[in-house]
């Protein structure tokens, strides 16, 4: 019997992880296998315990050469995934890819929808291309996992179209 | 703002009073928010983080609201005034005992509280006595929209309100509520619970203890996600389980007096015995018989001592609270007699107030 991977006890669940259409396997005993499954920030505060190197994703599989930087407060993507906190908002757009599937994992969503401020308000029209744009982007990422190439190819042509649509409406009044 | 007039006040939160306030204690919003052009926390210098503070402190100091806030200084403050504040809830353990400049803006009667250079740039909170989500987000989001019109959020379309923890991003909220659960911790059926809430992506702890139980069966019961919903859809989901948690206690406690009533009565008795006569006793002890009275009083086998005094009483026999009422830095014999002290005192008051 396989033992479990974060302690000794015999693994009950064995979970297969499909990631950029690699599978892996996870052999974990029940209690951890929750946690696994769950990941559960139940810290109110400060969400130190939400345990980011717990979660597996793309990034795990990169090279030191390929360990994104933003250039901004200069954190790389791994620096975050150790001490689970960003460096600065920029970090947001610098990992961009890397965080959706984190943001995924932790919420189930990857869209806000909730108040907006005055300050950086912007027209309705150009937040459903924004809205858009995140969604396409989250079906190419899918799409390439699950090596589906071709309607890859066609949501990277949308997605091009509208980026220039949106860059186009920067140069005019919003 | 002078840390001895907070010593005098009682906090407006723990006045005992509001709906469901037998199990409920309080209700608390917070929300994450950073400045648009500073580093997070752990890339800001000192002297970033300085300039954080200053840009800040000018806000705070003067908003355009109906209760004025008084900036406290956590920098220049000692381990104790530190520690006092964490015990009244205006400050987070992290932001105690973090580095660098930083702050509290508290309103009069405590029930607002914005820290400054915490994990996130700010940290707002709006705290109520007893279940009281509505006003709590009145209140907490015309206190955001006011600093947000004063200084630059950093906020992106997609992933909202940007915070040094992704777990936060989105709204940056967490609705919280303090309840009571001692007869669900004596009948076993916490856990049960417990499961139940964890199922349905709503996340509970245990209250100033560490593991699942909790000092005094004081837990809090909040908010898991904080992207995708609206605030109000998030406040909600937390909102709709609070009856059944309710539910559940008052089950339990009517279930222990038909069936245990002689053995209850005599422990709560005996608590209160206990915590009447003690000349020295440890946090822990005092937390968990202080708990079994507020449970005697809630089914009214006790009526000597009211919920408000008892409220504070959970506070006021914590270390920093005790120390700062003695003017004195107190050893852990030293509080312990202290403690002993205040509640023969406090409860003999309370004894006199109700006979």
């Amino acid at each position: 019997m396989k033992k479990c991977r974060r302690c000794s006890k015999p693994a009950t669940l064995h979970i297969t992880e499909i990631r950029k259409g690699e599978a892996t396997e996870v052999h974990l005993c029940e209690t951890c296998a929750k946690d696994y499954l769950q990941q559960a920030d139940t810290n109110d505060d400060s969400s130190s315990e939400f345990e980011f190197d717990k979660l597996e994703d793309a990034s795990e599989a990169l090279d030191d050469a390929e360990d994104p930087v933003c250039p901004n407060c200069g954190i790389t993507f791994r620096e975050f995934r150790k001490q689970g906190r960003l460096g600065c908002p920029h970090d947001y757009v610098a990992f961009r890819n890397e965080l959706l599937p984190l943001l995924e994992n932790i919420h189930g969503q990857t869209q806000h929808v909730g108040k907006t401020p005055r300050q950086v308000a912007v027209s309705p029209q150009r937040q459903d291309l924004q809205h858009q744009l995140v969604r396409l982007k989250s079906q190419l990422k899918a799409a390439i996992d699950e090596e589906k190439y071709e309607s890859a190819a066609k949501l990277r042509d949308e997605i091009h179209s509208l980026e220039s649509q949106l860059s186009e409406k920067d140069l005019g009044p919003q | 703002m002078d840390l001895n007039s907070l010593t005098q006040n009682d906090s407006e939160w723990l006045r005992g009073t509001g709906p469901e306030s037998d199990v409920v204690i309080s209700t608390r919003i917070r929300l994450a928010r950073n400045l648009a052009e500073f580093p997070f926390a752990s890339k800001a210098d000192d002297s970033t983080k300085a300039r954080i503070e200053k840009q800040l402190r000018d806000v705070l100091s003067d908003l355009p609201l109906p209760k004025p806030l008084s900036y406290i200084n956590v920098a220049s403050l000692d381990e104790i005034e530190r520690q006092f504040l964490l015990e009244r809830q205006l400050i987070s353990r992290e932001h105690s005992e973090g580095t660098g400049a930083r702050g509290v803006a508290v309103s009069r009667s405590e029930d607002v509280a914005v820290m400054v250079n915490e994990e996130d740039h700010l940290r707002l909170q709006v705290l109520r006595s007893g279940l009281a989500f509505d006003s709590c987000w009145d209140e907490i989001d015309r206190l955001d929209t006011a600093i947000g019109d004063r200084v630059a959020y950093a906020y992106d379309e997609a992933f909202g309100y940007l915070t040094a923890c992704p777990t936060n991003c989105g709204t940056g909220i967490r609705a919280s509520v303090m309840v009571h659960l001692p007869a669900l911790v004596l009948t076993r059926e916490i856990q049960k619970v417990f499961h139940g809430l964890q199922k349905i992506n709503v996340a509970v702890r245990g209250l100033y203890g560490e593991g699942s139980q909790a000092m005094g069966d004081f837990y809090q019961i909040s908010n898991q996600y904080t992207l995708g919903m609206t605030e109000t859809q998030i406040i909600d989901k937390v909102r709709e389980v609070i009856p059944v948690v309710l539910g559940f206690e008052r089950k339990a406690r009517t279930a222990l007096m038909d069936s245990k009533q002689p053995e209850l009565h005599d422990s709560i008795a005996r608590a209160a015995g206990t915590l009447r006569s003690a000349q020295t006793i440890s946090s822990e002890e005092t937390m968990h018989l202080l708990s079994s009275v507020r449970l005697g009083v809630n089914l009214g086998l006790i009526t000597d001592v009211g919920l408000p005094a008892l409220n504070q009483l959970f506070v006021q026999i914590q270390p920093a609270h005790l120390q700062k009422a003695k003017g004195a830095t107190l050893n852990s014999s030293e509080r312990n007699v202290a403690r002993a002290t205040l509640l023969r005192t406090k409860l003999e008051q309370e004894r006199s107030a109700h006979s």
